[in-house]
């Protein structure tokens, strides 16, 4: 088994993600809001203009999405934008254009790559997580690649710097818990239902428990993903989670079947603002009250 | 591993090939599958349950059959090369993936879960799964391409006879791939309650080595057949590798028999070099589908390229992580069957000897042709100048391919007949 850092350990790169939702915890009691679009989806240059409309608008992490043929773990409106991406022609070395281009114009947001692990098992996984840190990205979020079959990808992280966010579910065992802890760096992803990516009338109520679990397997950082749709199941999720993770509800204002024209596409953009500052609203009033001394960056969503 | 016969290697590694490349949420069901699946190996109840279902239910054993007249067209008309089916067509729905789903369908009742989804491509699979359902009073859902139930009509219908509920899926290449897809995430949502009833040797681990063992009785019984009739082993194993599971069933009883020759034949569909196929062994490269680490139609970025061919049960990317394993060690070879071969082959069977083989199995019958021919060329007998002997599994039994055949070979000339085929296909 590959040696990994210690989640208590001295990491030899610190984890700008980790530092982040520490000190959002910290100094301003709330969960990071980590905002997912797929690269590629209008168009390469579309997916940067919606990217930067997230961070703009209070989204703390970005979680980018390579389109896949085969994403198994995605519901149809991931499944559309991946689709419709690569039919308009999204490679994977896009990515590392799209982070180059995300990192330049907010500096403080990390962007995790979320990925299959195929086309980086073909690109290598070495040179992928070389090129990816190279572009200032933080490091993946691999939905069908468990620590078990990660040796090679745990080892270019570890080389390059780069976290590693695994995934658990409502049917991991604790000792399954304990190993994808140990295996993971930045934060460990917590799927808060049985199920694949998609907006949910509710929060599954199996995800507190299952943050409780991870925690006590010895996760620092814990977000939940999957299901989580508006400002109030943000709300509610961030009561207990360290993050939270939302996708479909960001790539279904994008979803066209006709090309759009610049005056439609500024028309979606404000539906994206909309979404997405009703989340970043979610967020900050998850819990009752701020600590004092916290810092409310002015110009943000309340 | 160096003391493991070839035959008895157990996951989840096939070499480099294999493991479990699913999300995590899936992980708790495949390990108490893998754990219910060895216990049940070692209960004797169990084993005798299977047995019991083969005889009754199935009507195995499947007999062995050797085809003389379809033989000389193998030989170059000589008498040099004798010709035997393995004859998995002749059990109880139609071909041999029955095996592998009383198989995994006695664990579900073990396991205490009423519902079974399942993947079909021919249809052959999700036939056999819809008819398991009914015999243990299972509910079933079948997830299936668009464009297979299509080319499958008569299928979609016969599974829907047997109570199971058949999904169309209209997603990216709607074919077989996608269909796992679709179950794949099926499963991930309902798999506390639900059983993933995959139909081939390949997935996350344990379902390639599990499916091996529910077939390798293919392989087992051809051997003593075939010992029976001539007494001796054969000299070439010919079998279609689609996923590769009626494959890996005939060759595992020869595996450690380094005299005996296997040969697997894939989908070439249009020729190689037209990009329309489905051969992984020649136009694919490592890469990971659907949970396992195998060969791989591919593009530059990983991503998964469409396969052709023109049986839907052969029409899969990937392929068993057993066979790639095979493959590197040289055990076994794997080369690439036209549609236009394979459908001479078929044409040829129905001629000589009266069997209507599947498209899918006609693929390995046009292999047997080529390596006969080849031997006759070549002047290649088998041992004492004995004719050479070729074992050919005969998968699975032409009746859902008829529409296919008869508008391949031009045979409808008769109006109303084309009508009523178009309408059976869902086209009219």
């Amino acid at each position: 088994m590959t040696t990994t850092t210690e989640q208590h350990g001295a990491p030899r790169t610190a984890s700008a993600t980790a530092t982040l939702i520490d000190r959002l915890r910290e100094q301003e009691n709330r969960p990071a809001l980590v905002g997912y679009l797929p690269v590629g989806y209008p168009t390469v240059d579309r997916s940067v203009e919606a990217l930067k409309t997230l961070v703009d608008h209070g989204v703390d992490i970005i979680e980018l999405g390579i389109p896949y043929t085969d994403p198994v773990l995605d519901g149809p409106v991931i499944q559309a934008a991946a689709q419709g991406a690569l039919d308009a022609g999204a490679r994977v070395h896009d990515v590392f254009r799209v982070v180059r281009e995300l990192t330049d114009h907010a500096p403080h947001v990390p962007v995790l790559v979320m990925t299959y692990w195929n086309p980086v098992l073909k690109y290598g996984p070495d040179a992928f997580a070389r090129d990816l840190a190279a572009a200032g990205g933080a490091g993946l979020i691999t939905p069908d690649l468990i620590p078990d079959e990660g040796a090679d990808w745990l080892a270019a992280a570890e080389a390059h710097g780069l976290d590693r966010v695994f995934l658990v579910a409502p049917s991991s065992t604790p000792e399954r818990l304990r190993l994808t802890v140990r295996a993971s760096r930045g934060f460990v992803y917590a799927a808060s239902l049985m199920g694949v990516t998609g907006e949910r009338g509710q929060v599954g109520s199996r995800a507190e428990q299952l943050v409780t679990d991870t925690r006590a397997a010895g996760a620092d950082r814990v977000c939940v993903g999957l299901g989580v749709s508006s400002g109030a199941q943000a709300a509610e999720v961030g009561r207990f989670a360290d993050g939270v993770i939302v996708g479909s509800a960001l790539v279904r204002p994008l979803l066209s079947d006709e090309p759009l024209t610049d005056e439609q596409w500024a028309a979606r953009l404000t539906d994206l603002t909309e979404v997405t500052e009703d989340l970043a609203a979610g967020v900050r009033s998850a819990r009752a009250t701020a600590p004092a001394g916290a810092t409310v960056v002015p110009g943000e969503a309340p | 591993m160096t003391d493991v016969k070839l035959a008895d290697v157990s996951g989840p590694y096939f070499g480099q090939y294999g493991g479990r490349y699913v999300p995590e949420a899936l992980i708790a069901a495949l390990d108490e599958l893998d754990t219910e699946f060895r216990k049940a190996a070692d209960d004797p109840a169990f084993v005798a349950e299977l047995r019991r279902l083969h005889r009754e239910y199935t009507g195995r054993p499947s007999p062995l059959t050797e085809v003389p007249r379809f033989a000389e067209h193998a030989g170059g008309g000589s008498g040099a090369v004798r010709v035997f089916l393995k004859r998995e067509d002749l059990n109880h729905t139609g071909s041999h993936k029955i095996n592998n789903v009383l198989g995994q369908a006695l664990l579900v009742k073990r396991m205490g879960k009423k519902r079974l989804i399942a993947e079909t491509g021919a249809g052959q699979h999700g036939v056999a799964t819809a008819t398991a359902a009914a015999l243990m009073d299972l509910e079933c859902v079948v997830y299936m391409g668009e464009e297979d139930t299509r080319r499958q009509a008569l299928n979609v219908a016969r599974m829907r006879l047997l109570g199971a509920e058949v999904v169309p899926v209209k997603i990216g290449s709607r074919t077989l791939k996608d269909a796992i897809n679709e179950a794949l995430r099926d499963w991930v949502a309902n798999v506390e309650t639900t059983h993933y009833l995959l139909g081939t040797v390949t997935g996350p681990h344990p379902f390639p080595e599990m499916v091996r063992q529910f077939h390798r009785i293919i392989g087992e019984e051809a051997r003593e057949q075939l010992q029976e009739r001539i007494g001796r082993l054969p000299d070439v194993v010919a079998a279609c590798v689609g996923g590769g599971s009626n494959a890996l069933g005939i060759f595992n009883a020869f595996l450690d028999d380094k005299d005996v020759e296997l040969r697997g034949f894939e989908a070439g569909g249009e020729g190689i070099e037209s990009g329309r196929h489905a051969a992984r062994f020649s136009g694919g490269a490592l890469g990971v589908l659907h949970g396992a680490k195998s060969y791989l139609l591919q593009d530059d970025d990983g991503q998964t390229l469409p396969s052709h061919s023109v049986s839907a049960g052969l029409d899969y990317p990937s392929v068993g992580p057993a066979h790639s394993w095979l493959h590197d060690l040289g055990r076994a070879t794997y080369e690439p069957v036209t549609d236009d071969e394979a459908m001479e082959a078929f044409r040829l069977l129905c001629r000589t000897e009266g069997i209507i083989p599947a498209i899918e199995s006609a693929h390995a019958l046009a292999g047997a042709l080529r390596v006969g021919q080849a031997a006759a060329a070549e002047g290649r007998t088998g041992p004492d100048g004995e004719p050479l002997v070729l074992l050919v599994n005969l998968s699975g039994r032409g009746d859902k391919d008829v529409a296919t055949a008869a508008r391949w070979f031009g045979l409808l000339d008769d109006g109303a007949a084309a009508e009523e085929l178009e309408r059976q296909e869902g086209r009219g």
